[in-house]
């Protein structure tokens, strides 16, 4: 297919671009296969917007007249008014943006055809491969081994290829844990915890049924993770409620008769249309324009954005005390395990374990507990907050991560490497982006569209020093503890920089960050030049000696 | 009395044992056992309220509740001893006198000179005289020297110089209180005002001729402008109440020249009622998102802070772009009028965005012109009716306006709400009594100290490390977006959560930057000494003489300069939502029990309320939480010898 056969109008004149807190601007509007390109005509400062068609989650358009007027709603939450003269070409150009922006096929979108500008350094697609990570795990503990059994991607379709498992369960038994859990997502290590030796693992959940099936491999694997005499907890992201319900569908949940060392916990953690719609609603209630107070703060009780946060950071943290406060090793899951339990799982890492808290590190974490984990990003990531269809499988279950780091970080503002930047570019890249890494719902996926042969990875580009020092945290002093968040309501914020990010005025904050910066820029320089005169110092003075001496 | 439980209010499981005291001035909880004393100080004067709950079989609970939004929870063993603390706490924290408020006993052990330099501190004089005035429009009237026309206003007052002594007191009389229009804001540039008074008692009909001559007056003070702004802050349907009791607001007809606007700011009782609506969320143990959302979108508070700044930037937006002078009143013109002159007023002058300006600022819209503080705030024992944070809601303001403007403000969050403190403790002789007249007539001056001085004493923890005078948001007029920015107003957890750390950030940007920049400085200060000592090292190396003196300078100075390094880690808290942690086994956990704990240490502090340092550390700290470095203090921190696990309650 012809990406030209989709644009029936390429280009529109005397086209004006409204934003909200900038002056219209008039400008000639473009399109292209994979972007619409703004530029205003004046010469002097010629402004120009790149926007990539599948950054647009809605389009809609008016006329007054002859004068067309299209409202672009992004991924991003920004909202763009363009007015076009004509309305033929009003109508073409909706027309083609609607196109161009639901392409179905994967490999027509714009990674497959973005050529870097910048030099790579380091091909992010292999900065993090799990025999790295093995490697370091290796170093602490000989408890557990790598295994290859997903290699060709054939006991367990949304898995690596290659796991981490308790080194006394062979691959045949993990085969039978295979088969009795949803997706075939066997329990596998999450995290190792230096300081004490817990694990965390996750999974899928067991496929009980109403007949209470057990499975004895099942049983031993999971056993195997616990010291002697030690009891561990296994965290159901779902209520009780909702557990016993899966069992008429074949799913279920872990009988305390069957592992009797095992607490079950059930952390309710909502999933799919509920948060898709508490997105919608927060939005909505972000844009409001009207003069009410109690209006925006009903509409955002009403949204439960914020209620969802308190929860997966409860069920976080509670995974993170059972670790480290009481020494027991934890078992996460919820039904596929893709969503609520990496949410957690991935959490708990950021309050345990300080490398999570670094750049590097958190990449890491991105790409193990998510990436690597099977979240089907394409599907979850497919519209955010201004679609209109209804479809089954969208949700901000990745956004209310991020959101759920910046509430930590907010708590924790100088034990993070990076900085709020760096959360709100990978949301945007996780919804709209040049680079393949988001791409794909799981490994298998990404290994068929050939992404590392064929597409950028994220981390080529972030991973320069260029861009990172866009990212880094200026306040950070490396913190080698636990950082336990407050979740009390009190303490939970909106995350103005991502959802009021297009509707306040964010100059006077930039300015303070710009401060806050020079600050302690001017305090390392100074520090620089105090150390290198005291090194002057103490030479001069040896030599002084010496002459002495001699 | 011996054996009292204090309860923690996030957990029930966490109590200290200790014991109680009474002294004429404070309650003090000291708990048993702990090596450092951990202590609990209250304030008499802080105590809103007293609850006794229902015996239980533990024994029988207290309840109190400070006017800076602390609550302490106490079980008391034996009901009698409860009894009599309840009876003697209802009347300590009731007084009758004046001359029962701390700040008559409390003696900073400063010498009288001392006091004297305190009280000077602020001079409004000085004020009005840094505005421009007196000049060729405005002049200093000496109507009311003996307070005879206005027993509530100052005994200087600047009005406009065509306003002849006659026309004052006309206009007075035609006013509610006699609070007749007097200068609160001129601005140089454009010769634009504001002015403040009370209602007109117009009725239905009423008018008067002094009166309508005074706005005039004060229209002509401002040549460049053929109109004046009267803006009555009630709510329409208040102001026109009133007319049926003789008051009301200006008829537009029998002015010349004015637009009269109406901004729905409510009274001191919906106020008050608001604020305790939020402050019930506040104590909510655990509560849910949707509750505490729901809780305070019900309050109504924010709505309300957002309508005094609302009314405040509609003034300074007359004022510093339509040049047009503004006559602000209420009914009586001390609450609301107070409010918006003093926003409107920062929001024009960079000046009272500065640490003195802000105090001069309070003493001239607020003490000077009679804020009946007494009442509101209830320092002795009144009508708890006039009781209402009025002022609070100003001091509210001023942060939501920080957290839009971070850099235009030289103070920080804890001045602000180390003032709100001492509005209430009664510690320092600044706020007491309604007007100007009564604390002349108590001799304030001579008996007590200014919490100015005091402050200003410590300025170098108020400072807000983002400021610094040449930055643009410093300069000229604060413009914040006006509605419907809605979601520009938060909830200040900082001051009505202020004693549940566990609630706040446990790394304060504030604190870092500003141990930053003081590093800074002795950065500065030590490249200044190894420069010089390098070009005499320099000479010295070609006279080859006493090298030796001076390695050991150095070494001093190295050592001196490590432990400056050791600023970055501000104790972090353990502490979670135990409640959502239902399967924790009981057996486990005992490092969290001793975790949150009320302490204070006052021994070594003379002023028992307010340790800054320790008010701003986040105290608890566990022990596995530590730094390995162990430098894990801030070079300010004074709470070195307490204990590791506690948190410090002020």
């Amino acid at each position: 297919m012809e990406f030209a056969e989709l644009i029936k109008t390429p280009r529109a004149d005397n086209v004006a671009l409204h934003r909200p807190f900038y002056p219209a601007v008039e400008g000639t509007l473009c399109l292209t296969g994979h972007h619409l390109i703004f530029s205003s005509r004046r010469q002097d400062n010629a402004e120009e917007l790149w926007l990539l068609h599948s950054n647009i989650d809605s389009i809609e358009k008016r006329f007054v007249g002859s004068l067309g007027t299209i409202i672009i709603k992004c991924k991003d939450l920004r909202i763009i008014q363009l007015d076009i003269p004509g309305m033929e070409e009003c109508l073409n150009i909706a027309s083609s943006i609607e196109a161009l922006s639901t392409l179905d096929s994967v490999t027509l979108m714009y990674p497959f055809f973005y050529r870097p500008m910048f030099e790579i350094v380091e091909d992010g697609w292999r900065s993090f491969l799990p025999d790295q990570e093995f490697e370091l795990l290796s170093s602490v503990t000989d408890e557990w081994r790598l295994s290859c059994i997903n290699k060709e991607f054939s006991v367990c379709p949304s898995y690596p290829p290659v796991v981490i498992v308790p080194k006394s369960i062979d691959d045949e038994a993990l085969r039978k844990v295979a088969m009795f859990r949803h997706g075939s997502r066997f329990p596998v290590l999450s995290y190792y915890h230096k300081k004490n030796g817990m694990v965390m693992m996750r999974s899928s959940q067991p496929l009980t049924g109403t007949n209470g099936r057990r499975c004895k491999e099942d049983e031993k694997l999971i056993n195997a993770t616990l010291r002697p005499g030690k009891r561990g907890y296994i965290i159901d992201t779902r209520s009780l409620n909702v557990a016993q319900q899966a069992r008429a569908k074949g799913g279920g949940f872990e009988q305390e008769a069957h592992y009797p060392q095992w607490r079950r916990i059930h952390k309710c953690i909502e999933r799919f249309n509920i948060l898709q719609e508490s997105l919608i609603k927060l939005v909505e209630a972000c844009n409001d324009q009207s003069h009410n107070m109690d209006r925006w703060l009903s509409k955002l009780e009403a949204s439960n954005w914020l209620t969802h946060i308190k929860e997966i950071l409860t069920a976080a943290c509670l995974a993170a005390q059972c670790i480290d406060r009481e020494g027991a090793s934890v078992l996460v899951h919820g039904t596929e395990g893709t969503d609520s339990t990496l949410q957690v799982t991935s959490l708990a890492q950021i309050i345990l374990d300080p490398r999570c808290r670094t750049i590097r590190g958190f990449e890491s974490l991105v790409v193990r507990e998510w990436l690597q984990a099977g979240h089907p990003f394409q599907q979850r990531c497919a519209q955010s907050a201004y679609s209109n269809s209804k479809q089954k499988w969208e949700a901000p279950v990745f956004l209310l991560f991020l959101d759920c780091v910046w509430q930590i970080l907010r708590q924790f503002p100088c034990s993070f490497e990076f900085n709020e930047q760096f959360l709100i570019m990978l949301f945007e890249h996780a919804y709209a982006s040049q680079f393949g890494t988001f791409l794909g719902n799981n490994e298998n996926e990404r290994f068929k569209l050939k992404l590392p042969q064929k597409t950028m990875s994220l981390w080529s580009w972030v991973n320069r020093s260029e861009e990172l020092s866009k990212f880094q945290n200026p306040l950070f002093e490396a913190n080698s503890l636990v950082i336990w968040p407050s979740v009390a309501p009190q303490s939970l914020q909106l995350w103005e920089g991502v959802f009021l990010r297009w509707n306040r005025p964010s100059k006077f904050l930039d300015e303070a960050q710009e401060e806050m910066i020079s600050i302690i820029r001017y305090n390392k320089e100074l520090q620089a030049k105090v150390n290198a005169l005291r090194r002057q110092l103490a030479e001069m003075e040896t030599d002084g000696r010496m002459q002495e001496n001699l | 009395v011996e054996n009292v439980r204090l309860l923690d209010r996030l957990s029930s499981r966490k109590a200290a044992l200790g014991t109680l005291y009474l002294t004429a001035t404070h309650v003090i909880f000291v708990e048993n056992g702990s090596e450092a004393r951990k202590e609990t100080w209250v304030l008499h004067s802080q105590i809103s309220s007293i609850e006794k709950q229902a015996t239980t079989a533990t024994g029988c609970p207290l309840l109190i509740r400070c006017k800076n939004f602390q609550v302490i929870q106490l079980v008391i063993p034996q009901e009698r001893d409860c009894h009599d603390v309840y009876i003697s706490l209802i009347r300590l924290a009731r007084p009758v006198k004046y001359e029962e408020l701390y700040c008559f006993s409390f003696n900073p052990k400063l010498d009288k000179e001392e006091r004297e330099q305190g009280w000077k501190l602020v001079d409004l004089t000085e004020e009005y005289n840094r505005m421009g005035v007196p000049n060729n429009y405005w002049q200093i009237s000496d109507v009311n020297r003996d307070y005879g026309v206005c027993d509530s206003y100052p005994t200087e007052v600047y009005v406009p110089k065509s306003a002849t002594a006659h026309i004052i007191v006309g206009s007075s009389k035609f006013r509610s209180r006699r609070r007749f229009p007097a200068l609160s804001y001129y601005c140089k540039d454009n010769n634009a005002s504001i002015c403040r008074s009370s209602q007109p008692l117009s009725g239905f009909s009423a008018r008067c001729l002094e009166d309508e001559q005074m706005l005039q007056a004060i229209r002509k003070a401002n040549p460049g402008s053929d109109f004046l702004y009267v803006v009555d802050t009630r709510p329409k349907l208040n102001a026109m109440a009133n007319r049926a009791a003789g008051k009301g607001y200006e008829n537009e007809d029998n002015y010349s020249n004015i637009k009269f606007q109406f901004i729905g700011i409510e009274n001191i009782h919906v106020m008050r009622n608001s604020l305790q609506k939020m402050l019930e969320v506040c104590e909510l143990k655990s509560p849910s998102m949707s509750d505490f959302l729901w809780g305070l979108e019900n309050s109504g508070w924010l709505k309300h802070i957002k309508a005094i700044m609302d009314a405040g930037i509609f003034i300074a937006k007359a004022v510093a772009e339509e040049g047009v002078s503004v006559l602000v009143h209420c009914s009586d013109g001390w609450d609301r009028t107070a409010q918006v002159c003093s926003v409107a007023s920062l929001l024009l002058d960079p000046y009272y965005r500065t640490m003195k300006g802000f105090m001069v600022l309070i003493e001239k819209d607020w003490v000077s012109f009679g804020h009946k503080f007494n009442h509101r705030y209830g320092n002795l024992d009144g009508d708890p009716k006039e009781i209402s944070p009025v002022i609070d809601q100003f001091i509210e303001g001023v942060w939501q306006l920080m957290e839009q403007f971070p850099c235009a403000f030289e103070f920080n969050e804890r001045f602000l709400i180390h003032i709100q403190h001492h509005i209430y403790s009664c510690q320092f002789g600044n706020f007491l009594c309604n007007s100007q007249k009564e604390r002349r007539e108590l001799k304030i001056q001579e008996r007590t100290y200014s919490l100015w001085a005091h402050l200003w004493k410590n300025r170098a923890d108020y400072l807000n490390p983002l400021y610094r005078p040449d930055h643009s948001q410093t300069q000229g007029t604060l413009r914040p977006q006006m509605a419907p920015c809605n979601f520009l107003y938060k909830f200040w957890s900082g001051m009505y959560n202020r004693f549940e750390k566990g609630l706040h950030p446990r790394q304060s940007v504030t604190d870092y930057l500003m141990a930053v920049k003081e590093e800074t400085q002795q950065l500065e200060e030590e490249l200044e000494v190894l420069r010089e000592r390098l070009m005499n090292l320099q000479k010295s190396q070609i006279n080859d003489n006493k090298v030796k003196s001076k390695r050991q300078d150095r070494s001093k100075e190295l050592g001196l300069s490590t432990s400056n390094n050791s600023l970055a880690n501000t104790p972090q808290e353990y502490s979670n939502d135990l409640k959502s942690f239902p399967s924790r086994s009981p057996s486990q956990g005992d490092e969290e029990d001793s975790a949150l704990i009320l302490t204070q240490d006052n021994l070594k502090s003379s002023d028992p309320d307010l340790s800054a340092n320790s008010d701003q550390e986040s105290g608890v700290e566990d022990l596995s939480c530590r730094s390995p470095s162990g430098g894990g203090c801030l070079p300010s921190e004074d709470s070195g010898k307490d204990s590791d696990e506690a948190v410090f309650l002020a």
